[in-house]
């Protein structure tokens, strides 16, 4: 744990990146305003192209170190202050889809979105590249490139990596009360043991909960099929309808663990090591034995950047692909770090966190750890139907 | 000479006309526009063309007919529920409250001192495992040792009972506050006992109340996701939740807009035929 909480670790868990990011309350407030703004064509932006020297990132929420004495980025402001460059930093990419529906008319006309740098999850980040709204990368300017993990460093949608980095790891696999499950869960039928009947929820992310109830069945997730998916799915609804899955849920999984209405769970690693370390003891995290899914927020140069703005987005990419820099973050932060060489520097940074499986999973666990098969749009659809009516929707 | 008065009405109309037109009419233009649009083909997730497709009004409706009956079961029952509470309350407020009246006010309002969201989490919180009400109802053995509170349609309809409360309330209480006391006492000297006074006389001198209180609460609970998407299970989901899901996880806008065109349809309809029955002029 870090030795320094920017805000109190309660409060933390409930604004936690992932909490903000995917919780519920980010379709509740952007239904009614950005829902009828991307409709009609989402809202201008003021080009910066004048000013050379500046760089504009659109990150998740609680998704960067931060000195809450100081009221600013210990990192973001090193970065300025070696380079000389302006960032701007924006915490304002709350949801993919709705982020997606606001920059998207911009990105169509070649129009300045007011980003150089945008942070999309993995199948996000695919979608851009497949539209052609993303720049590759001069790999000149981006030599800490190479420093990227093994086991991320080739995804479906960007085998070389040419175009996005990753900014953080997601872990997703079991969560549990230690006292309902005192031998913890490593399978899906530990998950759905009598114990936990109607006090299971699993995460609204597709990717995560079906990716988990492939590879239990046996399915690798990087070649899945539309039979196997729609028999995964078919599966979970089976689960709801017996009463077994009490909810499918963002992050509110973790409000449901502490107020004991789930005693287990599908989760991410982060959210549970907030939790863990909140309530010592009460609650753990595996990687099931069949595997767990692993998913990144990408750092991506959209289309529209001009080329000093791309220029100074390469330097912020590369900065961030310092080791030490990615141990500061990661300190903080607390997803898995996608920087090599961050676990050794983390000594200087934060001792405990070196062994962290969170923060740096062990080879054995990284092992385990799969990325879903980026899907083609008519899939995305078919698929994230089915998944959306087997939760009642 | 006459001319600036004629023009004045349009003035005062102005700026209301503009504004509903911006964030009404041409939302509601482009939502219709959205709801018969049919993929590109080959185009990627979110790339739509028109093509008059009304056939999607028909998908739409048959696929989500479960949850399109449910929206309007919750909403009555909500309604039902949150009249049979707020009557009395309203009574007691009106006429039985002496200096307290003010004070009662405000408390009937001070809910919306804070946010609709924090107010329903803070239900999940109360119905929980953890929070006091289920273990003092298993105690008392008025619920099994195994039922739960949240995540039931239960919760839902009592979430959007509590959230409705106060726009039942002050409706009632403004047209039960007007009624001429001396009505009631003319009532008595006519030998109406009290219930038959309150019956012939109250409850039809309060009906402008009721009937702007239920329409108040069932347009908004019946197109409601929150509730349901806090406090329900996938087996307690509303249409809200699947325009949400349809537009922001799915991507589909066409049908989302469908939906939200046949809710609004729905619940045009319903209100017509309310207010036909109840009467126009008690709604003034």
């Amino acid at each position: 744990m870090a030795t320094e909480r920017p805000i109190s670790p309660e409060a933390r868990s409930i604004l936690n990146a992932h909490i903000s990011r995917r919780g519920v309350l980010a379709g509740v407030g952007g239904l009614g305003g950005a829902g009828l703004l991307a409709a009609c064509g989402g809202s201008s932006s003021k080009s910066s192209s004048g000013n050379s020297k500046v760089v504009r990132w659109g990150n998740w929420p609680l998704y960067l170190d931060y000195d809450s004495k100081t009221k600013k980025y210990p990192t973001l402001e090193k970065f300025m202050t070696q380079t000389g460059l302006t960032a701007k930093y924006f915490e304002d990419y709350n949801d993919n889809d709705e982020f997606f529906g606001k920059v998207q008319a911009q990105l169509k006309l070649g129009q300045d979105i007011g980003y150089d740098v945008v942070t999309p999850t993995d199948w996000m980040a695919a979608r851009w590249i497949r539209l052609g709204y993303s720049q590759k990368f001069d790999v000149a300017n981006v030599p800490n490139k190479v420093n990227i993990l093994d086991s991320l460093a080739a995804p479906s949608y960007d085998p070389q990596r040419e175009a996005t980095l990753t900014w953080q790891g997601i872990m997703a696999g079991f969560g549990w009360n230690t006292q309902k499950n005192p031998k913890g869960i490593h399978t899906l039928d530990d998950l759905f043991s009598p114990q936990n009947k109607g006090k299971i929820v699993v995460l609204t992310e597709m990717r995560d909960t079906i990716g988990i109830i492939l590879l239990a069945q046996g399915v690798d997730i990087t070649k899945v099929t539309e039979t196997q998916f729609m028999n995964a799915v078919d599966f979970m609804a089976k689960k709801i309808a017996d009463g077994w899955i009490r909810g499918v849920k963002g992050n509110e999984y973790a409000q449901d663990l502490t107020s004991g209405d789930a005693t287990a769970v599908i989760g991410w690693s982060g959210d549970m090591f907030i939790l863990s370390s909140e309530n010592a003891g009460k609650f753990d995290f595996a990687i099931p034995e069949s595997g767990g899914t692993i998913s990144g927020d990408n750092l991506m140069i959209p289309s529209t950047a001009s080329a000093d703005g791309k220029k100074n987005a390469e330097a912020l990419i590369n900065y961030y692909y310092d080791p030490t820099v990615a141990a500061e973050v990661a300190a903080y932060v607390n997803y898995v770090c996608p920087v090599k060489g961050a676990q050794a520097a983390m000594e200087k940074v934060d001792p405990k966190l070196v062994n962290s499986e969170y923060i740096f999973p062990s080879d054995k666990t990284a092992s385990r750890l799969h990325i879903f098969r980026s899907l083609t749009p008519a899939e995305e659809t078919k698929w994230a139907e089915a998944f959306q009516k087997a939760q009642g929707n | 000479m006459s001319l600036p008065k004629v023009r004045v009405p349009y003035l005062l109309l102005f700026p209301g006309f503009a504004f509903l037109f911006t964030f009404f009419i041409l939302p509601i233009i482009n939502l219709a526009q959205t709801s018969t649009q049919t993929p590109i083909k080959g185009g990627d997730t979110g790339q739509y063309q028109q093509s008059f497709a009304f056939s999607n009004y028909i998908h739409a409706f048959t696929e989500n007919k479960e949850q399109f009956a449910r929206s309007f079961v919750f909403a009555t029952l909500s309604t039902l529920l949150a009249l049979a509470i707020a009557y009395p309350l309203a009574y007691a407020i009106a006429f039985k409250s002496g200096k307290f009246k003010n004070i009662l006010l405000v408390l009937v309002v001070a809910p919306f001192f804070t946010s609709f969201l924090l107010r329903t989490i803070a239900w999940k919180q109360i119905l929980g495992e953890e929070g006091f009400v289920v273990p003092g109802l298993r105690s008392l053995h008025i619920i099994g040792q195994q039922t739960t509170l949240t995540s039931t349609s239960f919760a839902v309809v009592a979430g959007m009972t509590y959230n409705f409360l106060p726009f039942m309330t002050l409706p009632l209480y403004a047209s039960l506050e007007r009624i001429d006391p001396r009505t009631i006492e003319a009532a008595g000297d006519l030998y109406a006992n009290g219930i038959t006074a309150f019956r012939r006389v109250t409850v039809p001198l309060s009906m402008p109340g009721v009937v702007a209180g239920t329409l108040l609460t069932f347009i908004p609970a019946a197109g409601d996701y929150v509730n349901a998407a806090i406090l329900g299970s996938p087996t307690s989901k509303m249409v809200g939740n699947v325009i949400e899901s349809r537009y922001f996880k799915i991507v589909d806008y066409p049908t989302a807009a469908a939906l939200s065109f046949t809710l609004m349809a729905a619940i045009l309809i319903l209100v017509t035929l309310y207010i036909r029955k109840a009467g126009t002029e008690e709604l003034v």
